[in-house]
């Protein structure tokens, strides 16, 4: 009855397959950091194993008894004895199934507890690392390890370590009994028990040199599918399906051989534990029948022996099993804790965004907690106190460079101004660095030379999420939340109200195709917008732009145009968007720039004109030509 | 559902029938052990008789040599059968999606059909495999294990039929409402995913408008719901383990209590009790493993759906089918019917007739492109414009039958292009998709899809017309240069002028770009323009392009609003009297300069 505490044995993800090969490089500090996050389950831990033991003891006891059951009351025919022993045997039982339940139930709470617990910190981890993370990795391998490296972790925690702490304890069980009921015995079994071993450790070393084929393969495929998939169009515009399907099949043989034997390899232990048990059990069963009639063993003993023998390569294959499923969760733990060690986004500024009023007298002054004015200034720390400097919108570029990768440089010496209310238009080729300037001034990225001041303090010196609070933006993909519009609007300032958000939707002329939605206001918007089209997704994202009413303006306005009569309501939301406002915008429609207090051309990330409409014009530089599309050849 | 994918399990059929066989003999093996062991203990150990031990021990020593055997041949046929299956059903996926029309694509998304040909294939790999290795053997083991439990004692296996059924009663109630959290458990992962997912696409939205909090907090529930979920479904599955094992000991005690009331009236052997006791704990687990089979069933069938939905796909646009000549002759009207096998694109010669389009796959049922009449002459140069949605793409996705007309006709060289065969008709057309990919490998490997067999001389003239080669030329490597995946080591406008080159290749009579030059530089693109005058006198372009210095010297412009044409003239023409294009024009910088 040794093999009572042993889970299901079908394994119902197949995680052998994909697994074994990945391996965790710092193991001890992988699981101290694991345990951190049991917090106080750590001590539900201990009870969890004193129930394991308990619920072992209780399997391997089951079959001890038979050594006092057959010799003292079964074969004396003692009744009145059989009954009470059992009823002893009963309690025990009793007692292991109540050990295993709360195991099982403890364990599943750690289990979602902890991989919650693990979540929740990546992802809150995550929204603190600058942009420059997110540009690094892609989608898919961030939300792995959400779904994956998490779900390992998360299985591990409920079942590896159950399994794998009462397959070891079972396992060491067996033996003492054994070796208690007879060392003569123990002594046969023990040949048989070492060559299991040596199989099982031998045959997972083999079969890891196939899975790392497999899994190379596997990522050979995988990446052929997703590349032909992706670009599945241009596929068939060339008529390449066939060449494609033949690619393909050559690779999908490659992984089906290498994926049979890796396969074949991980499943045989089984059979072969299973049946080497057995021939421990016959062998056993001779040599105990041999010590029985030579009157060394009692039938009582040899039977529990030959119990405790039927099945005692279970927990080896177990352990095995286990064992290559506890290493893929760590190392799907390393890799969210790799996340989670990135450098967060320095926001190591001191100056913060207060909310004024007018004293008395003539200076602002702060207003007190919970009083909100539509007056802000910038507090800047002294040496005693603060500063306090109002927020009009005064942006300067002062000879900044810059550079994603630190190798080429997109800006160069870039040196501009804005003042308070203007409008600054960036006009200029793809990749010219427009978008990046508006990166810098709300920080997505710091720059590397030079300074960025914002009403005279150094962006620098900024509390991020103040900055980025006094400055709006709109950008060219619009990007919309699972929600209703009004959710979606209110985005821009969360406690605005239902109100406030129709009155800026009525500004920015989104309200008229709001109200011809299904359920105006209440529509809910799925799949990032897909159900608009992206004019409205457009208009929605300049009235959340409305709604958080900052006085400095960012705009990338979308490349394409749309049909003109949303297009003229853009048009007009963008315009009521700029008023009064410093307005940075990357600009592609003619009113814009016409309208636009300074133009500025960018070239390879240089300034190499700037002025206003009328003068670039005059100038017949490259204003001129980036908009008539007269080049240098005509 | 079995039925549907039998038939991909394919030279592997054999296999699968050979392995019910090997666990048959593999579990009678086994499970004659016990039987066997209760023999030595209650025939050889009392009598004293060493060679009735010997004997038994070596065949049961045997019979495990021979289960071992026969156990690890069905592993093998369990791992060559599903993994040939799995290899099977992969190929006809892709092969499937390979014949997809692009009506077909836009109804799955990429990240869909991507995990359909990895996930949900490897699910019902492991299905299979699992089920070839225990879905036989637990009812046989239950069976076998009965019998010899019969033929040790009758009456003491009524104390089994009396636990199976409890076990099983007790387990189906806990799987059946297990499923339903499961079910619930599903819904949250997928909010759970679903947040993130939207968290990382608009991560630059979060982060300008200060929303980490609130992301977090959003987050923060999704996740403690599904947590919640969890650990309910989780506590309920965890309650069958506890379960089985009280009826296991149940029964175990009962079987003591009996027994040993029989061995103590000599009705039953010491030996024989003990190998009724392992009896009883294989059913038992044989019970536990068809549920928990079944449990797994249940959810490779969400798999298999999956799958079985692309299988079902039929591709919507395909080659007409072929009649075969005596027929053809027989009946002039199929013959009609039948596309030309001999008929070529000669000239490039376009023509639209009264052409109305809907995508039937959006279901919105309203026409994107309505009574469009066009002739284009070989040779042209046409330039569309129109605001997004006017329906421009769809308009030139049309010729090479990416899509198929809703109404009306579209003729090439004045053959309906549905008459054409498909190959014929796209290997004389270069089409340059708005959203065009780059595949790993090197330059020349990309260059080459357009032209197999192009000499380097063909090469070099295809991307010296697309304004590619000085570029090329300044890697260090060359055309040997190496793209990386999606063609990741060239900025856009390069990709794009790169993307050009290899639709050139094909010596195209018809070359289409659907604003495939958004990102080359003015000048760059008036180069281009040149060369393609000079060069390729004789291909019809037809181009797509938001800038009006792009379109401004076509022969024919074509002004799109709303899906339909509202303006055909040279740039001149509109430009005096058609107010859509004067619109597009004032939008631009032409306008001022016009103007002023």
């Amino acid at each position: 009855m040794a093999e009572q505490q042993q889970r299901p044995i079908v394994s119902m993800r197949g995680t052998r397959l994909s697994m074994a090969f990945q391996k965790p490089k710092n193991v001890g500090a992988t699981i101290r950091r694991i345990l951190a996050y049991f917090g106080s389950s750590k001590y539900a831990l201990i009870v969890v194993c004193i129930m394991l033991i308990i619920s072992a003891g209780s399997a391997l006891a089951g079959s001890y008894f038979l050594k006092p059951l057959v010799n003292n009351y079964i074969i004396p025919g003692n009744f009145k004895g059989l009954a009470v022993t059992l009823a002893v045997l009963a309690g025990i039982y009793l007692i292991g199934v109540v050990a295993s339940y709360f195991q099982g139930r403890i364990m599943v709470t750690i289990g979602q507890r902890t991989a919650n617990l693990m979540r929740k910190n990546l992802f809150e981890m995550m929204q603190d690392l600058p942009l420059r993370f997110f540009d690094t990795y892609t989608h898919g391998e961030l939300m792995s390890r959400f779904t994956n490296d998490i779900d390992n972790v998360e299985m591990a925690i409920e079942q590896s370590v159950v399994q794998l702490i009462s397959g070891v304890l079972t396992f060491v069980g067996t033996l003492v009994m054994m070796l208690v009921l007879s060392p003569t015995l123990f002594a046969v079994a023990a040949v048989i028990l070492a060559f299991m071993i040596f199989l099982s450790i031998n045959l997972s070393k083999k079969s890891t040199v196939y899975f790392r084929a497999q899994q190379k393969s596997l990522g050979d495929l995988n990446g052929y599918i997703e590349e032909m998939v992706d670009g599945l169009k241009v596929v068939k515009v060339f008529g390449h399906e066939q060449a494609t399907s033949s690619k393909f099949a050559g690779l999908n043989e490659e992984f089906r051989s290498s994926a049979a034997t890796a396969t074949f390899l991980s499943g045989v232990v089984m059979p072969l534990m299973g049946n080497l048990s057995r021939v421990c059990y016959a062998t056993v069963a001779i040599a105990g029948g041999v010590l029985a009639i030579t009157g060394h063993l009692d039938t009582g003993s040899l039977v529990a022996f030959l119990q405790y023998s039927y099945q005692v390569g279970r927990p080896i294959d177990q352990v095995t099993n286990q064992l290559s499923v506890l290493l893929a969760a760590l190392a799907g733990a390393e890799r969210i804790f790799q996340v989670m060690d990135q450098q967060a986004e320095v926001n190591g500024g001191t100056v913060t965004l207060v909310s004024v009023t007018h004293a008395e007298d003539g200076p602002i002054v702060e207003t007190p907690e919970g009083i909100k004015t539509d007056e802000w200034a910038w507090s800047v720390p002294r040496d005693n106190g603060h500063t306090l400097v109002p927020l009009k919108g005064d942006v300067r570029f002062d000879h900044v460079t810059f550079s994603y990768d630190g190798v080429t440089p997109v800006l160069k010496n870039i040196s501009l101004y804005a003042k308070p209310g203007q409008t600054i238009a960036f006009v200029g080729s793809t990749g010219a660095g427009k978008t990046t300037i508006t990166n810098l001034i709300n920080r997505f990225y710091d720059v590397q030379e030079g300074t960025i001041t914002y009403d005279g303090i150094d962006v620098k010196t900024i509390r991020k999420s103040d900055l980025r609070r006094s400055l709006g933006m709109v950008l060219q993909d619009t990007h919309l939340f699972t929600g209703t519009v009004m959710d979606n609007i209110r985005y821009g300032r969360l406690d605005a109200t239902d109100d406030e958000c129709r009155l800026a939707a009525k500004r920015a002329s989104a309200d008229s195709f709001i109200r011809r939605l299904p359920q105006g206001y209440d529509t809910v918007i799925t799949g990032d917008g897909g159900n608009l089209s992206q004019g409205q997704r457009q208009l929605l994202a300049i009235t959340r732009a409305y709604v958080a009413d900052p006085p400095v303006m960012i705009l990338d306005e979308a490349t394409s145009s749309i049909d003109t009569r949303t297009e003229r309501l853009i048009e007009q939301g963008m315009d009521a968007l700029m008023e009064g406002r410093t307005v940075f915008v990357i600009a592609h429609r003619m009113s814009t720039v016409r309208n636009a207090k300074a133009i500025i051309v960018l070239e390879h990330g240089e300034v190499v004109e700037r002025g206003n409409h009328d003068s670039l014009l005059a100038e017949k530089g490259r204003y001129f030509q980036l908009y008539t599309g007269q080049s240098a050849l005509e | 559902m079995i039925k549907k994918f039998w038939s991909y399990i394919g030279n592997y059929k054999s296999l699968i029938i050979l392995s019910p066989l090997c666990v048959m003999l593999d579990v009678v093996c086994e499970l004659s052990m016990p039987f066997l062991m209760g023999k030595i203990v209650d025939n050889g150990i009392p009598a004293l008789n060493l060679q009735y031990i010997i004997q038994v021990g070596i065949l049961m020593i045997g019979l495990a040599l021979v289960a071992m055997l026969l156990g690890s041949l069905n592993h093998k046929l369990a791992a060559e059968v599903s993994q040939g299956f799995a290899a099977n059903l992969r190929q006809a996926l892709f092969d499937r999606v390979q014949s997809f029309s692009f009506s077909n694509i836009d109804t799955f998304s990429t990240a869909s059909l991507v995990t359909r040909l990895t996930n949900d294939v490897t699910q019902l790999q492991n299905t299979l495999l699992m089920s070839m290795r225990f879905l036989t053997r637990a009812p046989l083991m239950l069976i076998c294990a009965l019998v010899f439990a019969i033929a040790i004692n009758a009456k003491l296996a009524i104390i089994l039929f009396m636990a199976i059924p409890v076990l099983v009663a007790g387990i189906s109630v806990i799987v059946g409402q297990a499923e339903r959290f499961f079910k619930a458990v599903q819904a949250k992962i997928d909010a759970v995913n679903g947040t993130v997912e939207e968290n990382l696409i608009g991560i630059r939205v979060v982060k300008a408008f200060v929303r980490e909090p609130h992301e977090k907090t959003k987050f923060k529930k999704s996740s403690d719901e599904l947590s919640d979920t969890a650990i309910r479904a989780g506590s309920l599955v965890v309650t069958i383990m506890p379960i089985m094992l009280l009826v296991l000991n149940g029964a175990t005690i009962a079987v003591i209590w009996f027994g040993g009331r029989m061995v103590g009236n000599h009705q039953l052997g010491t030996g024989e009790l003990v190998g009724f006791i392992s009896y009883v704990m294989l059913i038992l687990q044989s019970v536990l493993m068809v549920s928990t089979i079944l449990m797994m069933l249940a959810r490779a069938r969400a798999s298999a759906e999956r799958i079985i939905e692309v299988l079902g796909t039929t591709p919507d646009i395909a080659d007409k089918q072929f009649v075969l000549a005596p027929h053809a002759v027989a009946d002039p009207r199929v013959n009609a019917e039948a596309p030309s096998e001999e008929a070529a694109i000669q000239h490039g010669a376009i023509e639209f007739r009264h052409v109305d389009f809907k995508y039937t796959a959006t279901g919105k049922g309203e026409n994107v492109l309505s009574d469009i009449n066009l002739t284009i002459q070989p040779g042209e140069f046409v330039a569309l414009v129109g605001g997004t949605g006017s329906g421009k793409s769809t308009m030139v996705s049309l010729i090479p039958r990416l899509y198929d007309v809703s109404d009306g006709q579209i003729l090439v060289d004045g053959v309906d292009v549905r008459d054409y065969k498909l190959a014929t008709l796209r290997s004389s057309i270069g089409m340059v998709l708005q959203k065009n990919v780059l595949f790993s490998g090197t330059i020349r490997e990309n260059l080459l899809w357009g032209n197999a067999a192009a000499t380097q001389k063909e090469i070099e003239e295809a991307a010296q017309n697309a304004q590619a080669h000085d570029f090329i030329m300044s890697f260090p490597d060359g055309y040997d240069t190496d793209l990386g995946q999606g063609g990741v080591n060239v900025s856009g406008g390069q990709k794009q002028r790169l993307c050009i080159a290899r639709a050139l290749l094909k010596k195209p009579h018809i070359l289409i770009m659907d604003d495939s030059t958004s990102a080359v530089d003015s000048a760059t693109e008036a180069k281009m323009r040149a060369s393609f005058r000079e060069n390729l006198k004789d291909t019809t372009i037809l181009t797509i392009a938001q800038r009006v210095s792009s379109v401004q010297e076509a022969d024919k412009i074509i002004v799109l609003d709303d899906g339909r044409i509202v303006g055909i003239g040279t740039h001149a023409e509109l430009l005096a009297n058609n107010p859509a294009y004067q619109a597009i024009c004032a939008s631009q910088m032409e306008g001022v300069v016009a103007n002023g």
